[in-house]
């Protein structure tokens, strides 16, 4: 029970301290797939570190929304760690606490916060980029929604540690037509829900074109460090996902071995397969263009058309 | 030599590849992406066909892959490129009669269509577990095919949805009859890149007449 407490803190620190280096790492592979330098892959710990040592300035006319939207922002993704299957096959002690719908509300709830807090700072782009990311937002929740209840019908269950121990049970289901289907409309979605090319740019600068980055404009200070650190932790969170649950479900603590090792061998592990999706992830980013405002409907609609066809064909040819 | 059920395991995942790859050719603005799409799902359908051939150890679906990935992967493409006017391929955006999420939707409820149908036709009937895939998804991207033939205004991405529902139908063929006489995949090989050849030329002609391809607006006869 305590060693499963500790297990639980433990994949929490390891979302915590390596979600830096993953933002890090996508930063340099892009540099280098452009033929630059780039920054070190340990940049982000050294702008975190600057920003919490700076002061913060806050506007006089927001409210306490802003003031707390980045502590929203900062524990969402960590509460989100304690309900997924980081590093272990078996379920730990919160892992019972919430579903997978519960990951969705509680990563929603921080997105909404930080929506709320973007119009409060009252920065013309802020509002802009809330209402867009909105629009986004409600184009892409019906796809989340369609994706996790079929993976839950493979299982039986909405447990994200259950599922994931399904697809290493059965091969059958892991190689049939649906689960590819899913693993796209999932791959869809992390590429909008965290701003990603094609539907944002996150490295733009421009700020009529943001979606994203706009949000946390106004920010300086701590408030933008959490905020940065959230948004690096959101993206890890939902890599673990896509990655331990659905597309490579092999590599963690077995349910047999419950010793220390066994856990912390699965990090580098963890961190491998992150490393191989990073590469994925830039040859994306890199060859497709950024789609007109409207034209992120479609690709959204894609993305729901993708996961319904793989709903209608596990529900009729199981 | 890899087990049978490990073979038909990664069948099944062509399969997948192979309906997401007819999504995409609904989705699909540039003429080009329409192209390669349909490049890779003849590969992924050869792909299958020699998937099955081993597991189920038919020589007769393995000519079946070798005969579709000579013709659709490598003759068509040539045929298509060399015959079609430079100018079409530059198109950046395919005229559709309906706009993009309109026809995602309704390409959803024909690829529902496929399946629901096929699934209560094969209700009663003893099929292997390969067929129940293959089946249901060879429909689907047969209706899929046909639909994106009927909204697109343009004549070259409407042979590409033909012959994508061509696909669809070999992709359902090869699960139900395992020994497809090769009179009939010969009979087909060679009707494919003729059609292909026919439909092409008569594209460089409209083409070098009109200055266009939008076959869907000629719809008036000129007297003059």
């Amino acid at each position: 029970m305590l060693v499963h407490i500790g297990y639980n803190l433990l994949q929490v620190a390891v979302v915590i301290g390596f979600a830096p280096l993953v933002e890090g790492v996508l930063a340099r592979l892009k540099e280098i797939v452009q033929s630059k330098r780039g920054p070190s892959i340990f940049q982000p710990y050294r702008d975190l570190a600057k920003l919490l040592c700076k002061d913060e300035i806050v506007s006089r006319r927001s409210s306490w929304i802003f003031r707390t939207a980045p502590y929203v922002a900062f524990t969402a993704p960590v509460f989100v760690a304690l309900l997924i299957p980081v590093l272990t096959r078996y379920p730990l002690f919160f892992a019972f606490m919430g579903d997978m719908l519960g990951v969705g509300f509680v990563l929603a709830f921080g997105g909404f916060f930080v929506a709320l807090a973007a119009v409060d700072s009252g920065n013309p782009y802020g509002p802009m980029g809330a209402s867009r990311t909105r629009m986004v937002g409600f184009l892409t929740e019906p796809v989340f929604l369609i994706v996790f209840m079929t993976i839950s019908l493979v299982a039986g269950s909405t447990i994200p540690y259950i599922v994931q121990g399904e697809w290493v049970r059965s091969s059958a289901a892991f190689f049939a037509p649906w689960h590819v289907l899913l693993v796209i409309a999932f791959l869809l979605l992390i590429l909008a829900e965290d701003g990603r090319l094609p539907v944002d740019s996150a490295s733009g600068h421009f700020e009529l074109a943001m979606i994203e980055k706009s949000k946390s404009l106004e920010y300086s200070g701590r408030g933008a460090a959490l905020m940065k650190w959230g948004g690096a932790m959101k993206l890890f969170v939902l890599l673990v996902v896509f990655l331990n649950v659905l597309v490579t479900p092999w590599g963690l603590a077995g349910p047999a071995d419950i010793s220390l090792a066994g856990v912390l061998l699965a990090v580098p592990l963890v961190l491998f397969k992150m490393l191989i999706f990073l590469v994925v992830l830039v040859v994306i980013e890199s060859s497709l263009a950024k789609l007109r405002l409207f034209r992120i409907s479609e690709f959204t609609g894609a993305a729901f058309v993708i996961a319904v066809v793989a709903m209608v064909s596990r529900l009729f040819a199981a | 030599m890899p087990s049978t059920s490990l073979l038909l395991s990664i069948e099944a995942l062509a399969a997948g590849v192979f309906l997401l790859t007819a999504l995409g050719t609904v989705a699909a603005r540039q003429l080009l992406t329409c192209f390669h799409l349909f490049v890779w799902q003849s590969l992924l359908l050869s792909a299958s066909a020699a998937l099955l051939g081993l597991a189920l150890s038919s020589p007769h679906l393995l000519a079946v892959a070798a005969i579709t990935l000579a013709t659709k992967t490598m003759l068509i493409p040539w045929l298509l490129r060399k015959t079609v006017h430079d100018e079409v391929y530059r198109i950046r955006e395919i005229d559709q009669v309906l706009n993009i999420p309109t026809s995602l939707l309704l390409a959803l409820a024909l690829a529902g269509v496929g399946y629901v149908f096929f699934v209560e036709m094969l209700g009663g009937m003893a099929v292997p577990a390969y067929a129940l895939v293959n089946l249901p998804i060879g429909v689907a991207v047969l209706l899929l095919g046909a639909f994106t033939l009927t909204v697109r205004r343009e004549a070259v991405a409407q042979l590409l949805a033909l012959l994508v529902a061509e696909n669809g139908v070999f992709f359902a063929g090869i699960a139900i009859v395992p020994n497809l006489p090769a009179i009939a995949e010969l009979a087909a090989a060679v009707d494919v890149p003729v059609y292909t050849l026919v439909v092409g030329l008569l594209t460089r002609r409209i083409h070098s007449e009109l200055g266009t391809t939008m076959v869907g607006r000629l719809t008036a006869l000129r007297e003059d």
